[in-house]
């Protein structure tokens, strides 16, 4: 919402700098105060010099150029000119040469003299062109630096139409060009503020100044119709058309009509067309006015039937839907209604009979015509809002009466249809402010402030119906009520207070909604800060701490985490060689996504890591070891689907349930990438690179810091991995993901590394760890014993190093793989494994030939399982 | 060694040892003392010493070899004899060890020079990690309500509209919807949601992390929500439509805008450092009322000392208390959230939001040490990280 300063000047009394003018900061930071934001404060630039208005008294047409060239009188009153005006008024002519075409002679333009400096250090001087001499310049409104207009120069107006400056003024005051504009964000819930009216009242509680209505105004008595309207539909409560004959649409709105509009942002148009506008920024009611010698019959307001269309005041053609509020005379629609005109019945330059139509519209339905057609227009932006319904006559009365001070003709009638709506009256128990803002409010505040917003502040100090108005003025209220415990007034029995809203304000429906108007408008400055005591807590969950451990740990061990997007498409999972009959291509789709190459949601941590990897050696990076831990979306086969549920209430445990049901799994991941080398080459001797094996070993470190044990099994048939070379990761049978060297085709299309190596984990599959018991620890020497077995290659190391420790028994403290040795000495298809044995007891010092012993039964079992004979 | 010297090998004696003298001769055993004390001190390693001692202090040493002869003296001049002997012996082995620890010493000072490395030489065999600094940033607001008793809760990011719009106080048809531009989806059966349909929607905030706790908790409730969220906003300078957040709710008896204000005050300290404050200017969400707009005091702000705005708060809607089947005349609360992008982005002076979210390890390496309260402004690298010809 844009509004200039001076158009709110004009209705409410603003505080002012030095200089007499409205202090723009001080509105601005009021309107901040009171919860409107503050956009921007646009000023225009300074024009220093004589800017007058000056009148066209003759053109001289230069043709011998290149291009078009105007010589031009200009009547630019006495004591500016060089020569004696046409009524012989001394010094009040010049003549300046001009490049535009736009205007004709006796018509009004912005004259800058020689000496004036023009936005942007522009400095006007008398000067030889076009083999003339110019003695000043006809300015355009980008010159003028108030707008971006260029196609030619500023007419204001023509003589002999009403409201001109006159000839010779400073057009710095005709033109508002001190008069800065102030741009504000409005929030949903405040839809009276889209006008000079709301904003004006806002400012007038900000500066505790009275307020007077601009939109309310008596109404002329009219004992003919405007229009004959059926209200078919409750979509629309309230609907006002008046009539205006003998008007002339052609004739040009005021200069300050249209430099009003244009300060609000708003293109000028017509006069039929910016009247409607300026009263709706004015008083916030949009408006339509039709031509009614093109309307056939009476209007009604309804929705559309099936198929029927209607083409826009914008030129589209639209297919209507059966839930769109329409306008129809008797041939069809003539109307969206409250969102833009049709065409058939647009005013054009031949219009004399207009219906002008303030109405008003049910917000919800607004607002779906308004995204089904894609069509904001600044109508709908208030109506999907809200707007008074108590004003329409009173602007469309206004809106006629400008009609015809500029274009002539005559008001004819006026009808209303429907009702104005009154809002629900609100208990408001008087401690109700300071239960919710932790402040006192005296009553007298309380009522003093809703009566600012307009409430009607009501009591019934008897219980019995009787109520009694509330003196509302502070200045009258009693100084014994302002002062008194609200607990305790005189206000009835519960100390409650009856508050009836505005008929502008539908959104105030609670206590709590106005406890906020009292407390803002009071100022939030004024609430105290007060640490509130929580129960005693029970710290992070052990979820919440095994993830955090995992991220340090991982941290610490050399890898830089990355938080990815979420979004993949099949591109990226076909790179990956996921087909589509694997789980992790059912997945669940943006409908409207940022990238249509990737409107799915990861199932996988893989594609992100691989992206960010990709992109990061893009960069320069040559070695990375990337983690990321994040949620991943399964849907889920069996999802119900997710019930209707209503929020007036707590719904039922079981629809809850379901609704959580119908959702997709979302668990946490955790996903590792490595690439290039662990350890760079150095003074030290060479570096080393990182392998499946560390990938592996990411997995076991990974589980062993949310205190779980995993085992590896050989996962052969898996994208992204290589068949040979990676690991399902498993609690006991349980897979939790996979670990290891990721498919050489895989990486070559992907441009990484050989040997590039992952590590894709449900965090959230893990089991919680069970309390640990402490460990034995025996204070007698161990035995240290090596043994190395032969056996079939094909036998993996767990196998043996499980079948060792199984028969080694409870003696047998740790077995660690140490070499794994294949050639001289070992046959064919077999493998040496070495391993390194403790033996202790808890109680004793083993003697050797026990340990001995532990080691026989250790080889014996693995002979047996695993077919492995002690080598010599 | 006592053996050794008690009974020599046969034999041993065999050849007349040099300057043998009486143990009584006091001018020999001086004598024999300077010589000893005189090849102690020009001993200049180890194994010279060993030679000395053995010369001076071993079994055939002058001085062992008169203590020997005391056995066979009177026992008058027994007496003397082993006073005479006893102290000289004395004195060689204190010269013997007295040069045996400064030999020590000097070849420890030796080795030690000559062990000696270059320390600057590079040490980062082992690449160093480093946690991104939206988790850490995250991780320390949680902690901040820990300390205080709070809880952690957490969600789903794919949300089904009810909790993230209808419990909320968004009504269907209302242009709060539309304030934020949402990801809405499609489940693998083609089930297309939205418009009229409850469906699912990538969560536009933690709030419906708020919904579930109140759903599943009895107040008291003091929990933080942190998370990922999603707006359909295309990635630029200061937009990404996948960013984090921090919200928090409060729900009990008697808490007021006061207490909101309280919590927020003490968040901004420990973030921003002492000077921090917070005021709040009036605003709208559909899930609070009153609802507010917090600006925090940042000392350190790009430009000078000055207010910023830091996320949304308020008293939470009595339609959200009534939906989760709280009474709002009995329970009242408040809530608040905040950006962890928007926050490291002024916190810590980072120029483009495309560097918090592309994962370029230089970047996230800028913030390996966790981040403390009111660090200077400049901790992330200075400039925007981008390879050439990639970006329009």
């Amino acid at each position: 919402m844009r509004v200039p300063v001076s158009w709110l000047a004009d209705h409410v009394a603003l505080p002012t700098s030095a200089d007499g003018v409205p202090d723009a900061e001080l509105v601005g930071e009021a309107f901040v105060r009171n919860g409107l934001e503050l956009e921007e404060i646009h000023r225009v630039p300074v024009i220093t010099g004589d800017l007058v208005v000056g009148r066209v008294l003759e053109i001289e047409e230069l043709t011998e150029f290149k291009k078009p060239i105007r010589f031009v009188t200009l009547e630019v009153g006495p004591g500016h000119g060089v020569a004696p005006g046409p009524d012989g008024t001394a010094d009040s002519v010049r003549q300046v040469i001009c490049g535009a075409t736009n205007f004709v002679v006796d018509d009004l333009v912005v004259v800058a003299l020689p000496g004036a400096v023009l936005p942007g250090g522009f400095a006007i001087a008398s000067r030889q062109t076009y083999e003339r001499l110019s003695d000043g310049m006809i300015c355009s409104v980008r010159e003028l630096g108030i707008g971006t207009e260029h196609d030619g120069i500023l007419v204001l107006g023509h003589v002999g139409q009403p409201e001109l400056p006159p000839i010779g003024s400073d057009a710095r005051i005709v033109l508002g060009s001190d008069d800065p504009v102030i741009e504000l964000a409005v929030t949903p819930d405040r839809g009276y503020a889209l006008s000079v009216r709301g904003l004006t009242r806002e400012l007038a509680s900000a500066f505790d100044v009275p307020f007077t209505d601009p939109a309310v105004a008596p109404l002329s008595v009219r004992s003919d119709p405007g229009w004959s309207v059926h209200l078919d539909d409750p979509g629309c409560s309230r609907f006002v058309t008046v009539r205006v004959n003998g008007l002339d649409s052609t004739a040009a709105s005021p200069w300050w009509l249209r430099h009003r509009l244009q300060q609000a942002g708003i293109r000028a148009i017509s006069l039929p067309v910016d009247v409607t506008n300026y009263v709706m920024v004015l008083t916030g009611q949009p408006m339509h006015a039709f031509d009614a010698q093109r309307l056939q019959g009476d209007l009604r307001v309804r929705r559309a039937a099936a198929g029927e269309r209607l083409r826009t005041l914008d030129d589209a053609d639209r297919a209507l839907d059966a839930d769109d509020l329409v306008i129809a005379d008797d041939r069809g629609p003539v109307s969206l209604a409250g969102v833009m005109g049709g065409a058939s019945t647009e005013i054009g330059d031949g219009t004399t009979e207009v219906v002008l139509e303030a109405a008003s519209w049910d917000t919800a339905s607004i607002s779906r015509t308004v995204r089904r057609h894609r069509l904001p227009s600044e109508a709908a932006r208030r109506f999907e809002r809200f707007v008074d319904p108590a004003i329409a006559e009173s602007a469309a009365e206004l809106a006629a009466e400008l009609l015809v001070r500029f274009g002539g003709g005559r008001v004819v009638g006026r009808s209303v249809v429907g009702t104005v709506l009154t809002l629900p009256r609100i208990e408001l128990p008087v401690g109700e402010p300071e239960r919710l803002i932790g402040r006192p409010f005296p009553v007298a505040v309380i009522v003093d402030r809703l009566s600012q917003v307009g409430c009607t502040v009501t009591t019934d100090p008897q219980g019995a119906g009787a109520e009694v108005p509330v003196e509302t003025d502070l200045g009258v209220v009693d100084a014994g009520l302002r002062e008194c415990d609200p607990a305790a007034t005189d206000l009835g029995g519960a100390g409650v207070l009856l508050v009836t809203p505005p008929t502008w304000r539908p959104d105030l429906t609670r206590p709590a909604d106005l406890v906020e108007e009292i407390a803002r408008l009071e100022g939030f400055d004024s609430i105290p800060s007060v640490l509130p005591a929580a129960p005693a807590g029970t710290g992070l969950t052990d979820a919440q701490r095994r993830e955090r451990a995992v991220g340090v740990d991982l941290a610490a061990a050399g890898l830089t985490e990355v938080l990815s997007f979420p979004f993949v498409g099949a591109t990226e999972l076909d790179a990956l060689r996921i087909t589509t009959d694997d789980a992790r291509r059912r997945s669940v789709e943006v409908v409207n996504p940022l990238d249509a190459e990737r409107p799915l949601l990861r199932t996988t941590l893989l594609p992100g890591l691989v992206d960010t990897a990709v992109r990061n050696r893009a960069r320069g990076a040559r070695d990375l070891a990337l983690y990321e831990i994040g949620q991943v979306f399964l849907p889920r086969t069996d999802a119900p689907a997710a019930p209707q549920l209503s929020a007036d209430h707590r719904p039922a445990d079981a629809d809850l349930a379901v609704l959580k049901a119908s959702l997709p799994s979302q668990p946490v991941h955790v996903g590792v990438l490595l690439a290039g080398a662990a350890e760079p080459a150095g003074w030290w001797g060479p570096g080393r690179e990182w392998s499946w094996s560390d990938a592996i070993g990411f997995a076991r470190r990974i589980a062993a810091t949310a205190g779980i044990e995993v085992r590896t099994v050989a996962e052969t048939g898996t994208a992204p991995w290589h068949p040979g070379r990676c690991a399902s990761v498993r609690v006991g049978d349980w897979p939790i993901g996979f670990a290891g060297e990721l498919h050489p085709a895989v990486l070559e299309q992907l441009g990484l590394p050989p040997r590039t190596a992952a590590v894709e984990l449900d965090l959230d599959g893990l089991p919680a760890a069970a309390l640990p018991t402490a460990p034995a620890i025996s204070p007698f020497p161990p035995v240290h014993l090596d043994v190395a077995l032969l056996v079939d290659a094909a036998v993996p190391a767990a196998r043996v190093e499980q079948a060792l420790a199984a028969g080694g028994g409870s003696l047998l403290e740790s077995v660690r793989l140490f070499d794994v040795y294949t050639g001289t000495g070992v046959p064919d298809g077999q493998r040496s494994l070495a391993f390194a044995l403790v033996v202790r007891a808890p109680d004793r010092t083993l003697t050797a030939a026990e340990a001995l012993e532990v080691r026989d039964a250790a080889v014996a079992v693995a002979a047996e399982r695993c077919g492995a004979v002690l080598r010599g | 060694m006592s053996r050794q010297s008690d009974s020599p090998a046969p034999g041993s004696d065999a050849v007349a040892e040099p300057g043998q003298f009486a143990p009584t001769d006091a001018a020999a055993v001086d004598a024999a003392v300077e010589a000893a004390l005189a090849a102690i001190g020009q001993a200049g390693d180890a194994a010279e010493l060993k030679q000395v001692r053995l010369a001076h202090a071993g079994d055939r040493s002058p001085l062992a070899l008169a203590n020997r002869g005391i056995a066979g003296l009177d026992k008058a001049d027994k007496a003397t004899a082993g006073k005479l002997i006893g102290a000289a012996r004395g004195r060689v082995n204190q010269a013997l060890g007295r040069r045996e620890a400064e030999l020590a010493a000097e070849r420890e000072a030796r080795v030690l020079v000559e062990e000696a490395v270059d320390v600057t030489l590079p040490t980062d065999r082992q690449p160093g990690g480093a946690r991104h600094p939206i988790t850490t940033v995250m991780e320390r607001i949680e902690d901040v309500f820990v300390a205080m008793g709070w809880e952690v809760a957490e969600g789903p990011e794919l949300e089904a509209d009810w909790f993230n719009f209808d419990a909320l106080n968004f009504p269907p048809d209302h242009p709060a919807r539309a304030m934020q531009d949402s990801f809405y989806v499609r489940g693998p059966g083609g089930r297309q949601t939205g418009a009229g349909d409850p469906g699912m929607v990538l969560r536009t905030h933690t709030s419906p992390v708020q919904i579930r706790t109140m759903l599943e908790r009895k107040p008291p409730i003091y929990v933080v929500c942190p998370g990922r969220v999603y707006r359909s906003d295309e990635l630029d300078a200061t937009h990404t439509p996948v960013f984090h957040q921090v919200e928090g709710l409060a729900i009990d008896r008697h808490l007021t805008m006061a207490h909101l204000r309280g919590t927020l005050d003490h968040l901004a300290k420990a973030m921003f450092g002492e000077s921090a404050r917070i005021r709040f200017r009036p605003s709208f969400f559909p899930f609070t009322e009153p609802s507010a707009e917090p600006d925090v005091w940042f000392e350190n702000k790009k430009g000078g000392a000055g207010w910023v705005e830091w996320g949304g708060c308020g008293m939470v809607d009595p339609n959200v208390l009534r939906a989760c089947g709280l009474d709002p005349t009995e329970w009242s609360g408040f809530a608040f959230g905040m950006g962890i992008e928007r926050t490291l982005q002024f916190r810590n002076d980072i120029p483009d939001m495309r560097d918090l979210v592309e994962g370029d390890v230089r970047f996230v390496h800028g913030f390996a040490a966790p981040p403390g309260p009111a660090r200077p402004a400049r901790v992330a690298p200075a400039r925007t990280i981008r390879e050439p010809g990639t970006e329009a």
